[in-house]
């Protein structure tokens, strides 16, 4: 079930993969659509470092459905190198090690499994970067 | 455009109905409303609800409720924007009414949330964020407000404790309200020492969600001359939206929406931001109606937790805000919330609302959002 849904968006999940405008070097993720009345060739792909800082984080305690074999979790908002800002999963980080402006680094990791007749959905979280 | 007035209110309990549906609650609060006007005079029917399509597994509730009220022919429409859609769906009967095109036309929200666990519940109320991009990474609206507080506190400097004249104020305020959901005072200690939802936002600082309907008659001039005493002019009325996605924006903190339609609604209403005595906005957590505050203008980035803390929000203060209970006293009924803070603040301005009445109220500013305000609609009461 979902197969195009999640399949479509692969690119974007597996490796952080936005948009550059070719104009104005703007850096956007996640990707999105034309607006009407852009070019064509306005926007190109462009992969993201994925290495940022976290802007703000929380710990969900009580978990939407799908999601309930997870808590407790740490979900942040992390500014990335480039510019955007995107949402997502702490993972590899204690509850109590998560800070506001914490160097983190996308990696791939499992988001959910959509049951025995299912995906199992994979995408980006974050972990902190190892200080040398 | 001919001005529009609300001639009449109604409203459930809000809480946990489980013997009752949607469309039960729906037609309690629409009779309430309607008093002694016959249902067949409504020329349209708005029914707003965020969740009836995901949670009752039922669609064209417009169609339902026209039925269930003994009106089937009526033209009716189901509004969803979250939890901005009584706002909207009052702003749709206004132009209905505005324009000409209908003399009589009835608001109805309702929301049933309590048929389901609590975790189909979260990812029903979580469909307000982005599927793609925030719901797939298990966040919650909660959390989405929870990170935007510690923000907060990082950026001005306060602590947890500090929000917590919002519930405070919400709870003292919801004693007064027959319909409210938690009518009992709380305390400083017991905000501080309730268990976590989503670090920093405790128990006691996030509202609950609840089953309820709440409805308004509204009507063109003549007709509410005609059938009301003390009629309410609806003299602003506005509806925009901002990125669905919270991290899209540039400045998280900033709600767009909430100062684009403030503005528009009070310029509509030829009124300035001084001449409000009365607020409600969406408020399932402190920092929810501090950055609505802030961002629709009525007090400096930065400052509105503080003003909360001076006793700001009290019906003596100078911000009175959630006169009825809030979000987190009343309940929260979601899709519905639009239409409970019209009814408290017609209340308010009719000089109903007992212990919680703003002393010689007579404009009234009702804001609710959808999501993190992707969604949001504002709207002015004023007495003639």
């Amino acid at each position: 079930m979902d197969l195009a849904k999640h399949w479509r968006l692969r690119h974007a999940r597996y490796r952080l993969e936005g948009q550059r405008n070719r104009l104005t070097g703007e850096v956007r993720f996640p990707p999105a659509p034309l607006h009407p009345g852009e070019a064509e060739d306005t926007w190109e792909p462009y992969v993201l470092s994925g290495r940022g800082r976290v802007y703000s984080f929380s710990i969900v305690r009580q978990p939407p459905e799908g999601f309930e074999d997870q808590p407790p979790y740490l979900v942040a908002l992390v500014r990335l190198d480039e510019g955007p800002m995107v949402t997502a999963q702490l993972t590899d980080c204690d509850l109590d090690q998560a800070a506001i402006d914490m160097p983190v680094e996308m990696v791939t990791r499992r988001l959910r499994d959509l049951g025995p007749t299912g995906l199992i959905v994979y995408g980006y979280k974050f972990r902190p970067i190892m200080q040398m | 455009m001919r001005h529009v007035y609300i001639i009449g209110t109604g409203a459930t309990a809000v809480g946990e109905h489980w013997e009752r549906g949607a469309a039960s609650l729906a037609i309690e609060a629409l009779t309430g409303a309607l008093g002694t006007i016959p249902a067949s005079r409504l020329g349209a029917l708005y029914v707003a609800s965020a969740l009836s399509g995901t949670l009752h597994a039922q669609s064209q509730i417009g169609a339902l409720i026209a039925t269930a009220a003994g009106i089937p022919g009526v033209e009716a429409v189901t509004v969803e924007a979250g939890g901005a859609s009584g706002g909207v769906a009052l702003r749709q009967a206004c132009m209905a009414v505005a324009s000409g095109a209908v003399d009589l036309a009835a608001v109805v929200g309702v929301e049933k949330v309590t048929d389901v666990l609590d975790a189909r519940r979260e990812a029903a109320l979580a469909l307000a964020t982005d599927a793609d991009w925030e719901a797939i990474q298990g966040i919650t609206l909660t959390a989405l407000w929870a990170l935007l507080m510690r923000r907060y506190m990082h950026e001005y400097g306060y602590i947890a404790d500090d929000f917590a004249p919002f519930p405070i104020n919400a709870h003292a305020n919801g004693v007064a309200n027959p319909h409210a959901m938690y009518r009992f005072a709380i305390t400083a200690d017991k905000v501080r020492s309730a268990p976590m939802v989503a670090e920093p936002l405790g128990l006691l600082d996030c509202s609950t969600a609840a089953d309820g309907a709440a409805a308004v008659v509204i009507a063109s001039e003549g007709l509410a001359r005609e059938l009301c005493a003390s009629p309410v002019r609806i003299a602003g009325s506005a509806v925009a939206t901002d990125t669905l996605a919270l991290h899209s924006r540039p400045n998280p903190l900033w709600l767009a929406a909430a100062a684009q339609t403030t503005t528009a609604a009070l310029r509509s209403a030829h009124l300035t931001h001084g001449d409000v005595q009365v607020f409600d906005v969406t408020d399932p957590h402190g920092i929810t109606a501090a950055l609505a505050l802030e961002s629709s203008g009525f007090v400096e980035r930065g400052t509105a937790v503080a003003l909360a803390r001076e006793g700001a929000l009290t019906p003596k203060g100078r911000l009175p805000l959630a006169t009825g209970g809030g979000c987190k006293a009343r309940g929260d009924t979601v899709g519905a919330n639009g239409v409970y803070q019209i009814v408290e603040l017609v209340a308010q301005l009719r000089g109903h609302a007992g212990a919680a009445q703003v002393d010689g109220a007579r404009v009234a500013l009702a804001q609710c959002m959808g999501g993190i305000g992707a969604t949001v609609a504002t709207h002015i009461l004023t007495l003639d």
